[in-house]
C-alpha cells in the first residue's frame, strides 16, 4: 500500500469508528470500576436507620472482610457448588465430542442431539431454577413420582437437606453448560491431524488408547481453557442459587455464593465492605483471565 | 481386514446412542413436566403427577392476566430491552470491529490487546460503581443503563473481527473509496451486509443474555411497571408461593422459557455453528 495523505486521512476513521466503544465502555465500565475500588477504602454502610460514613479506613474493609469467617465459608460454598457441576461435564463432554468426532463410528441424528444438548445453555437461568425449585418441591411432581413409584413413603424435602440442595444447583449448572462445552471440545479434536488417527489405527491400537494417547494430550491447550473459563464462570455463580433458595442460601447459609454475598451487601447499601468484596472477585477473574490471554494468545487468537 | 481389538464397532455405536438418548432425556424431562403442570389446574396437581396434559392450559393463563404479577408489562419490557440491546450491541460491535481491522492508526495494538484482556471481566464485579453512578445519573428505573453498556461487548467485538478478518478483503473497501465512497457509506452499505451472519449469530447470542439477565435489572429496576421477567420470578419465588394457584405459577415459567425455545428451535442450526466460531462464550 501506498503511503500517501490520503491513506493518513483514512485512517483518522479508526479513531472515529472507535468512538462509541471508548466511550461506553468508559462510562460504563471503567468509571464503575473504579469508583467500585476507590468505595472500598471507605466505612460506608447503614446501621438500622442512621448511616454511617463515608469515612477513609485505608485498608480496614479488607482486613475485616478476609478476617470474617463468612467469606471462606461461601467462597468454599462456590467452590464446592461449581465442582459439583463441572465434573460431570467435563467427563460427559469430552465422551460425547470423541464420539461425535470419531470417523469409524458414523453417528446418526448427531444435528438433533446436538442441538438437544445445547438447549437448555439458552434457558433463562432464573425461571429454570424456579422450575426445579416447584419439580423438587415437598407436594412437587418428582416427590409425587416417587411416592407413585413406592420408591418412597413420604415426602422427600430437597431444600431442607445441604447434599440434596447442592446437588440440585450442581445439576442444574451440569444441564446448562454441557452442550456448550461438548461444541467447543468438538471444535478441539476436529482440529486434529487427521492422519494420526490414521497411523494410530494402522498400528492396530484401540479407539480408547487412541483417546487417551492422542486425543488428550493434543487437546490439553482447549481443555484447560475450557477449565478456566469455567471457573470464572463458577466464581459469578449467582441466579441458580439465588432463585432456589430465595437468596437466603439455605440450609444454613450452604448453597451461598460469593455473589450471592455481594448482592447482598449491594441491597443493603454496604458499600464499604461490598466494595471489597468487589475488588477481591475482580483480582480472582482478573488472574483466571490473565491465565486464559496467554494461552490463547500463544497458540493464534 | 484388520481386526479390532477392543469392542466392536457396533457395540460401541449402540453405547454412545443408549448414553446420547439418556442424555437428551436429561435435557428434555424438566421442559415436558413443565408443559404438562402448565395444562393442568392447581385442584389436578395436587392428586399427583400423570404425564398426559390436561385442558386448563387457557384457565391458567386468563388466571395469569388477572394476578397480582404484572407479566405482560414484564414481557413487554423484557421484549424491548433484549432488542434494543441486540441491535446496538452488534452494531457498534462491527463498528469497533471494522476500525481496528481496516485502519492503520497510533495505538490500534494496544487497543486490540486491552479489549482482549477486559473481555473475562464479569459485570458483576464493577456493579457496585455502576449502581451509585446510574444513581447520579438519575437513571434509576431506565432502560437506559441495561441497553447502552451492550454496545461495548469486548466478546462480541472479538466474534466481529474474527469473522471480518476472514470474510472482508481490504480491496474490496478500496475500491468503493475510489467509486468515490464515504468511510461510513461504505460501513453501512458494503461492510454490514457481508458480516451478516456473524451479526445474525451474535444478534442472538446478545437477545438471550439480555433477556435472561436477571443481576443487572434487579439492582436498577424497581418499580412494577418497569420490570422484567427474570425479577418477576425472582418476585414469584419470594412470595409465599404456597397459596399461589400452582397452573399459574407453571404458566409464568412457561412463558418465560418456551419463547427463547421456540426461537432456538426455528435457528439451532446457526446458533450451534455459531457458538465454536468466536471462540469464547460463557
Amino acid at each position: 500500500m501506498k503511503k500517501g495523505s490520503k491513506v493518513v486521512q483514512y485512517n483518522r476513521w479508526g479513531y472515529i469508528f472507535l468512538i462509541p466503544f471508548v466511550v461506553i465502555y468508559t462510562i460504563f465500565s471503567l468509571v464503575p470500576l473504579f469508583s467500585t475500588i476507590y468505595n472500598s477504602f471507605f466505612e460506608n454502610y447503614k446501621s438500622g436507620l442512621t448511616h454511617i460514613g463515608p469515612n477513609f479506613v485505608a485498608f480496614g474493609n479488607y482486613i475485616k472482610i478476609l478476617s470474617n469467617a463468612e467469606l471462606w465459608q461461601y467462597a468454599g460454598n462456590t467452590m464446592i457448588l461449581w465442582i459439583i457441576g463441572f465434573i460431570p461435564q467435563i467427563i460427559v463432554s469430552l465422551l460425547l465430542g470423541a464420539w461425535f468426532t470419531d470417523p469409524s463410528l458414523r453417528l446418526r441424528y448427531q444435528q438433533f442431539f446436538k442441538t438437544v444438548i445445547y438447549l437448555p445453555n439458552l434457558i433463562m437461568a432464573s425461571a429454570f431454577s424456579m422450575l426445579f425449585f416447584t419439580l423438587f418441591a415437598d407436594k412437587g411432581p418428582v416427590n409425587s413420582i416417587l411416592m407413585q413409584l413406592h420408591i418412597i413413603k413420604e415426602p422427600f424435602t430437597f431444600m431442607a437437606n445441604v447434599t440434596a440442595t447442592r446437588t440440585l444447583i450442581g445439576f442444574m449448572n451440569y444441564v446448562m453448560w454441557f452442550g456448550n462445552t461438548t461444541i467447543l471440545l468438538m471444535a478441539g479434536m476436529m482440529g486434529i491431524d487427521q492422519s494420526l488417527f490414521e497411523a494410530a489405527q494402522v498400528d492396530g491400537a484401540t479407539s480408547t488408547a487412541i483417546f487417551f494417547k492422542i486425543t488428550l494430550p493434543l487437546l490439553r491447550p482447549i481443555l484447560i481453557y475450557v477449565l478456566i473459563t469455567s471457573l470464572i464462570g463458577g466464581i459469578q455463580m449467582f441466579d441458580v442459587p439465588q432463585i432456589l433458595t430465595n437468596g437466603t442460601g439455605d440450609p444454613a447459609r450452604h448453597t451461598m455464593t460469593m455473589i450471592m454475598w455481594l448482592n447482598r451487601h449491594l441491597y443493603n447499601k454496604n458499600y464499604g465492605m461490598g466494595g471489597a468484596l468487589s475488588v477481591l472477585l475482580f483480582i480472582m477473574t482478573g488472574i483466571l483471565s490473565m491465565l486464559v490471554f496467554k494461552f490463547s494468545s500463544s497458540k493464534e487468537v | 481386514m484388520k481386526r479390532e481389538t477392543g469392542m466392536s464397532v457396533q457395540l460401541r455405536r449402540s453405547i454412545a446412542y443408549t448414553v446420547l438418548v439418556i442424555l437428551s432425556f436429561l435435557c428434555l424431562i424438566w421442559f415436558y413436566i413443565l408443559f404438562i403442570n402448565a395444562t393442568r389446574s392447581h385442584a389436578e396437581m395436587t392428586r399427583g403427577f400423570t404425564p398426559l396434559p390436561s385442558t386448563h392450559l387457557l384457565e391458567n393463563f386468563h388466571s395469569l392476566l388477572g394476578g397480582t404479577l404484572p407479566i405482560f408489562q414484564g414481557l413487554l419490557n423484557s421484549f424491548i430491552i433484549s432488542v434494543t440491546t441486540a441491535a446496538l450491541c452488534t452494531y457498534v460491535s462491527t463498528m469497533t470491529a471494522y476500525a481496528i481491522h481496516a485502519y492503520h492508526f497510533k495505538g490500534k495494538k494496544y487497543i486490540f490487546t486491552f479489549i482482549l484482556m477486559v473481555m473475562m471481566i464479569p459485570t458483576q464485579v464493577t456493579a457496585l460503581g455502576f449502581v451509585q453512578l446510574v444513581d447520579k445519573m438519575h437513571l434509576m428505573d431506565s432502560f437506559i443503563p441495561l441497553i447502552l453498556p451492550a454496545a461495548a461487548s469486548p466478546v462480541t467485538f472479538f466474534y466481529m473481527k474474527q469473522y471480518m478478518d476472514s470474510v472482508l478483503p481490504m480491496s474490496l473497501v478500496e475500491a468503493a473509496r475510489i467509486d468515490g465512497a464515504g468511510e461510513f457509506r461504505i460501513f453501512n452499505q458494503i461492510v454490514t451486509p457481508l458480516m451478516k451472519p456473524a451479526i445474525a449469530v451474535q444478534a442472538i447470542f446478545s437477545f438471550v443474555s439480555s433477556w435472561n439477565n436477571y443481576f443487572t435489572p434487579a439492582l436498577i429496576l424497581h418499580k412494577d411497571v418497569k420490570k422484567t421477567l427474570p425479577i418477576l420470578i425472582a418476585q414469584l419465588r419470594s412470595a409465599d408461593w404456597l397459596k399461589f394457584d400452582m397452573g399459574q405459577v407453571y404458566v409464568m415459567i412457561a412463558f418465560s422459557i418456551f419463547p427463547v425455545i421456540v426461537v432456538y428451535l426455528i435457528l439451532s442450526r446457526y446458533i450451534v455453528g455459531g457458538v465454536t466460531l468466536g471462540g469464547v462464550k460463557g
